[in-house]
């Protein structure tokens, strides 16, 4: 990539662009998760060729596979993609906003704020419709909390530490309230806190496609160039134009707006948020919250992470929570070990 | 002062950080054209002016006049087409090239659907190549020394194409080459581009070479302003920093040059250090 003298065949103009790897990325990311839907759409007690599975997709399969993909499965697989693309979007702009890799809504409390008010519902014995209500409004009020506690400072530590402050705080109150809870009720909850996929119908996909539809736009038309200059510091950002505090906090509202949704709809999935953005941005190697590219790997990462978790064991399915679990924490620690070797952290 | 209104100036101002009071009842006002530089000891708050001046902080009383209007009450973005800052501490992201990073500063002039221009292109060909960086296009910026790094700043900054530019700091952790090579750059930019600027300066040698228009300031107020010539003097120095020195005529340019006086020994005579 060196170049002796600016190469005038190459206009600036091609060279500020999209990066053509990020394009690749997201496009590979979208292909991974076309095939793993395809054949997470054919596995289970009654196998569907994957000839067969993208026919019936299209509209022209049997009415049995009509009814075994379309009733019983599609719901699920729709409600990973949404899920995986969410958590990964918001994942990106915490990432983006607190200029810190690890600083995904699972850490800061705002995943917390959601479960732990899922839980209270859990326990009262509320219904599944007031569940997701209260774990909207508990995901919010939490990102609120610490916005408000931080104060002006969104970016760099003082954010970050409220946040896991706050995680703590909420992990606390989880904990008492299981204590409380019936044995029954507890099975439910612990359940839903280590995320689950499972029986999930279009009644958690469309609630969560509608806000996708609502948000993705803002944050992409909106917000995305903004964000990709707010990473410059907030007095560069300032200066080039970029009017940081409405920024900021419209990008933190709806980043958590879609993570308490996706919480609502699927738990408390740990690490999808935190790793999805990530991989996405080592793959492509692009400055900026890379939020496509991001929300395609996140997409990719839920649904094969609930293929496996559905097929990995013969005899039994895993909560999907599980599998992201295993994978991103060992994803993490193996980050660590080559970032530390690198002399990067 | 000339009856003339400037571009930019502050009056009456009271800037504080929550309620630290830095300055009261500040004034100044930045000649249009001029290469002015604002000298001090540390904490005198003169990277608090800037950031005053620049929009970053709101003075708790007063008000900063940007084109006979307060500088608060434009749109940020509208600022940003007449006002550019480069900031002490600026984080180039991770993996970004040098046509990247300058681009950027088109930032201001570009909308929602009107992404990127010939006029983009120009400047930033142009602003690129004014600071000697259009070899770099490609590199990404965290592999670039100090001095080239500062430079691809600077890049961005020219492409914002703002008539008026505040610096803070320019010369901050580069070595003497590449301060000079930098204050060169500045004076060029000053002269041939006709870019009205204003920096925060250490060194004060490097103050009275280069400025046209010269503001020093002491805790919060400001001490002396006008051409280096006139306020450079060794009672100025003695007097805001507490350095007593001489000034004498810088062989090069026949600006001042400040000379602090040499330690004056008490009790035993020792024999002076020897340098390495």
């Amino acid at each position: 990539m060196t170049l002796a003298t600016l190469d005038k065949t190459r206009s600036i103009g091609s060279r500020v662009g999209v990066r053509p790897r990020a394009v690749a990325v997201g496009a590979l990311a979208l292909i991974g998760t076309f095939v793993v839907s395809v054949f997470g759409l054919g596995t289970g007690d009654f196998e569907i060729a994957p000839v067969d599975v993208v026919t019936t997709l299209f509209g022209e399969g049997n009415p049995a596979h009509e009814f075994i993909i379309g009733e019983l499965r599609l719901p699920r697989l729709i409600t990973a993609i949404l899920v995986g693309a969410a958590m990964a979007a918001s994942g990106a702009v915490f990432q983006s906003l607190v200029r810190n890799p690890l600083g995904s809504p699972d850490m800061l409390g705002v995943t917390n704020g959601a479960s732990t008010a899922a839980l209270a519902v859990v326990i009262l014995g509320g219904t599944s419709t007031q569940l997701s209500i209260a774990a909207v409004a508990g995901g919010l009020a939490a990102t609120l909390l610490v916005r408000l506690i931080a104060g002006r400072a969104l970016h760099g530590f003082r954010f970050i530490l409220v946040g896991i402050g706050m995680a703590a705080i909420l992990t606390g109150i989880s904990g008492y309230l299981l204590t409380r809870g019936v044995q029954m009720e507890n099975a439910r909850a612990l359940l839903w806190l280590t995320g689950n996929l499972d029986g999930r119908d279009w009644g958690q996909a469309v609630p969560m496609a509608l806000v996708l539809a609502v948000v993705l736009p803002f944050l992409l038309l909106a917000c995305g160039p903004g964000l990709r200059i707010l990473e410059m510091g907030d007095d560069s950002a300032s200066a080039l134009g970029v009017p940081v505090s409405l920024l900021r906090n419209g990008a933190l509202l709806a980043a958590a707006l879609l993570i308490s949704f996706a919480a609502a709809s699927a738990g408390p999935v740990l690490f999808v948020a935190l790793i999805a953005p990530h991989l996405a941005k080592r793959m492509s190697r692009a400055p900026g919250p890379n939020l496509l590219p991001s929300i395609a790997v996140g997409a990719l990462l839920l649904t094969g992470a609930d293929f496996l978790a559905q097929h990995a064991l013969d005899d039994q399915t895993l909560p999907v929570g599980v599998v992201t679990g295993l994978l991103g924490g060992g994803y993490l620690v193996w980050l660590l070990t080559t970032e530390r070797r690198a002399g990067r952290i | 002062m000339t009856g003339h209104t400037p571009r930019l100036s502050g009056s009456a101002m009271t800037l504080a950080y929550d309620k630290r009071v830095i300055a009261e009842n500040l004034s100044v006002e930045i000649p249009d054209g001029s290469f002015t530089v604002i000298i001090g000891p540390n904490a005198c708050g003169k990277s608090t002016l800037l950031r005053a001046l620049s929009r970053l902080l709101k003075p708790t009383t007063g008000t900063v006049l940007l084109d006979g209007r307060d500088v608060h009450s434009q749109p940020t973005r509208a600022v940003a087409k007449t006002l550019g800052l480069l900031p002490q501490s600026s984080t180039a992201p991770d993996g970004i090239t040098v046509a990247e990073l300058v681009a950027r500063g088109r930032y201001p002039h570009q909308g929602l659907l009107r992404r990127w221009s010939a006029e983009d292109e120009r400047v930033v060909i142009e602003s690129m190549e004014a600071t000697g960086v259009a070899d770099l296009t490609d590199r990404a910026v965290d592999e670039l020394s100090g001095g080239q790094r500062q430079r691809v700043w600077l890049a961005m900054a020219l492409a914002q194409q703002t008539p008026l530019l505040l610096l803070d700091e320019p010369t901050t952790y580069l070595d003497i080459a590449h301060q000079i090579e930098v204050l060169d750059l500045c004076a060029e930019l000053h002269e041939t581009q006709g870019r009205t600027l204003v920096a925060v300066l250490h060194d004060l040698n490097h103050a009275a070479r280069y400025a046209t228009h010269l503001i020093a300031m002491r805790s919060g107020k400001v001490a002396r302003s006008g051409p280096p010539s006139e306020v450079l003097t060794a009672e100025l120095v003695e007097d805001v920093f507490g350095l007593p020195c001489r000034v004498i005529d810088d062989p090069e340019t026949g600006t001042p040059l400040v000379v602090p006086a040499a330690r004056r020994r008490t009790g035993v005579e020792h024999p002076a250090p020897a340098v390495p």
